[in-house]
């Protein structure tokens, strides 16, 4: 079907699109790399214009033996690995639930989608201040009415409270495709084992969670992805204090705040490089279902 | 094949997911309440729920004080923008992929998927200078040629899944009548894709309205997004419960809506069509 000169159409109609992935994949990348390798204070006085000190690996020797490096790698981890574990958790658990039959399907599956859509800082400030406010929040009345003393989440537990905003973002994402996933498990299936005496919890391990493990595989690629870029969520809550600064924001304030260029592109292609890893698991996932 | 269900279980499973998606939802409703209140009434103890005088007061302020509708209008150019401009250039792309395929087709997808998995941090210095040396800072211009290029691997992805559903043996059977190459594409396939190319539009404008990364970083004045505009509320300045609420509701109302008719692309767009 196809002909030579379809081929030669249909190279001409994909250029654009990846002559310009390719120009902003790679000049963007060319520049952190050479910058990497450079001293680069624009605050004192270094410039592009006079050309710029080669000093190789300093760099990232620097960046990595940096004090604040290591803990922000733990926080990187404890803020992804967190909300991963809350969003496909009760991820699963809801799904579950809303794939039974009640009334009020679509309204519901509605209210639950709903957090998706917000935008990260309305939805980081509308929890800082109209949930978490120490005074004010909605929190802080429930905990009253219980007679608990309020909680000032953000200075108090920090990581928590952006842990539990991030989740509350990406819990209804886990929620939907797993919730697909769920409604192609074959029934049949679940009635058999139901019959032959399978008690709930056997039914889920044995079936339901097998059946959604490719799922689940995606939903942990694709959220750890966007979750190891966090920024709003952290530049209008604490903007990186207490102990929330993860390696995205630590990049962010060596580039912006101290200016030091070389340092933070330096750190920029160990970002690069530790989202790299994470996708290459994620592309192998894509592309063998393309071959379906 | 569907089970009887006893109304008791149908009556408690709707219980708890009424339940749950209330609780999920709340912040939202909250908002969308406390934009209706007085200052005062907004940090009432106890909290007021539907006893008191609504008010449309706050959203004048907004308006007035911060001029609300050019940041709208803002987001609006560029969500739109940026949307339209990677549909022309992903529109070929995802056609000649689909119907023409080569052994270098799966490559070439999973390498423009592969793009979009760069960290926007590692990138942020360069693209910040390029755009001094443009002129581009503070632009819309700016920020639509880069929100393109971000969600560009993700409309090529949603519109080769969507064209590849197209049967190819409809193109064959218009051949036979005689069609011709402008007329199978004007006539046969074009309404055959559009269902898709609208899904597609409405997922990019939604993601490409709430990001906050280059909105945040590449605008000041001008340009800002409704994005920024949130931002700049992070410093609280006395009572301001009920403005900040006002300005939140108006920021996510046109995308909730947009986004409740858009749930169920939103499974395909953000998987890559690998679960459907």
């Amino acid at each position: 079907m196809a002909t030579k000169a379809s081929r030669s159409a249909a190279r001409i109609m994909m250029a654009p699109a990846v002559v310009l992935l390719l120009g902003w994949m790679l000049v963007p990348l060319i520049m952190t790399l050479y910058f990497s390798f450079k001293r680069y204070l624009p605050l004192r006085g270094d410039s592009l214009d006079r050309g710029l000190d080669w000093v190789g690996f300093d760099n990232y020797v620097r960046f990595i033996s940096s004090s604040s490096f290591w803990p922000s790698v733990q926080t990187t981890l404890v803020m992804v690995g967190g909300v991963l574990i809350i969003t496909v958790v009760l991820g699963i658990l809801l799904a579950m639930l809303l794939d039974q039959p009640f009334f009020g399907q679509g309204v519901v599956r509605i209210l639950v989608i709903a957090p998706f859509f917000v935008m990260p800082t309305v939805s980081a400030l509308v929890w800082k201040n109209m949930m978490m406010d120490p005074v004010n929040g909605v929190l802080s009345h429930l905990w009253r009415f219980f007679g608990a003393e309020p909680v000032s989440w953000l200075s108090d537990v920090p990581l928590g409270s952006i842990v539990l905003i991030v989740s509350w973002q990406w819990l209804p994402f886990a929620t939907l495709i797993l919730l697909t996933a769920i409604q192609s498990l074959d029934s049949e299936q679940l009635e058999a084992a139901e019959m032959d005496g399978a008690p709930p919890l056997r039914r889920f391990w044995h079936i339901v969670l097998p059946h959604l493990s490719r799922a689940i595989t995606i939903v942990i690629l694709i959220q750890t992805i966007f979750l190891l870029s966090i920024f709003a969520e952290i530049f209008v809550t604490t903007g990186g204090a207490f102990g929330t600064r993860t390696l995205t924001y630590l990049i962010f304030q060596r580039v912006i705040d101290s200016q030091n260029i070389g340092l933070g592109s330096a750190g920029g292609v160990y970002a690069i490089i530790l989202a790299n890893i994470v996708a290459i698991f994620l592309m192998r996932i894509v592309g063998k279902n393309l071959d379906k | 094949m569907a089970r009887a269900i006893s109304p008791r279980r149908k009556l408690i499973t709707t219980a708890a997911a009424w339940t749950i998606a209330l609780i999920i939802f709340f912040p939202i409703f909250w908002t969308i309440l406390t934009s209706f209140k007085t200052e005062a009434q907004a940090i009432n103890d106890p909290p007021l729920f539907f006893n008191f005088d609504w008010t449309l007061e706050n959203y004048s302020v907004v308006q007035e004080r911060s001029d609300y509708m050019r940041f709208l209008w803002n987001s609006v150019i560029i969500a739109g923008g940026s949307t339209l401009l990677g549909i022309l250039i992903a529109v070929p792309a995802a056609w000649s992929m689909a119907f023409v395929p080569s052994r270098r087709t799966k490559d070439i997808l999973l390498w423009m998927l592969s793009t979009k998995m760069l960290p926007a941090v590692g990138v942020l210095y360069p693209i910040s200078l390029l755009f001094v040396e443009f002129n581009l800072l503070d632009t819309r211009i700016g920020l639509v040629v880069v929100l393109m290029l971000i969600n560009l691997p993700i409309i090529v992805w949603m519109l080769y899944t969507y064209f590849r559903e197209i049967p190819g043996e409809i193109l064959e059977a218009a051949r036979m009548d005689g069609a011709t190459l402008k007329e199978e594409i004007l006539y046969v396939l074009t309404p055959m894709a559009i269902p898709g190319i609208a899904s597609t539009v409405l997922l990019n404008f939604i993601l490409a309205w709430n990001e906050a990364f280059w909105t945040l970083n590449l605008t000041a004045a001008n340009a800002a997004p409704l994005t920024a505009f949130i931002a700049s509320y992070s410093s609280p300045e006395g009572l301001f419960f009920a403005k900040l609420s006002a300005a939140s509701t108006m920021a996510i109302a046109p995308i909730l809506i947009l986004g409740w008719f858009s749930q169920k692309q939103l499974v395909r767009g953000l998987t890559f069509g690998a679960v459907k």
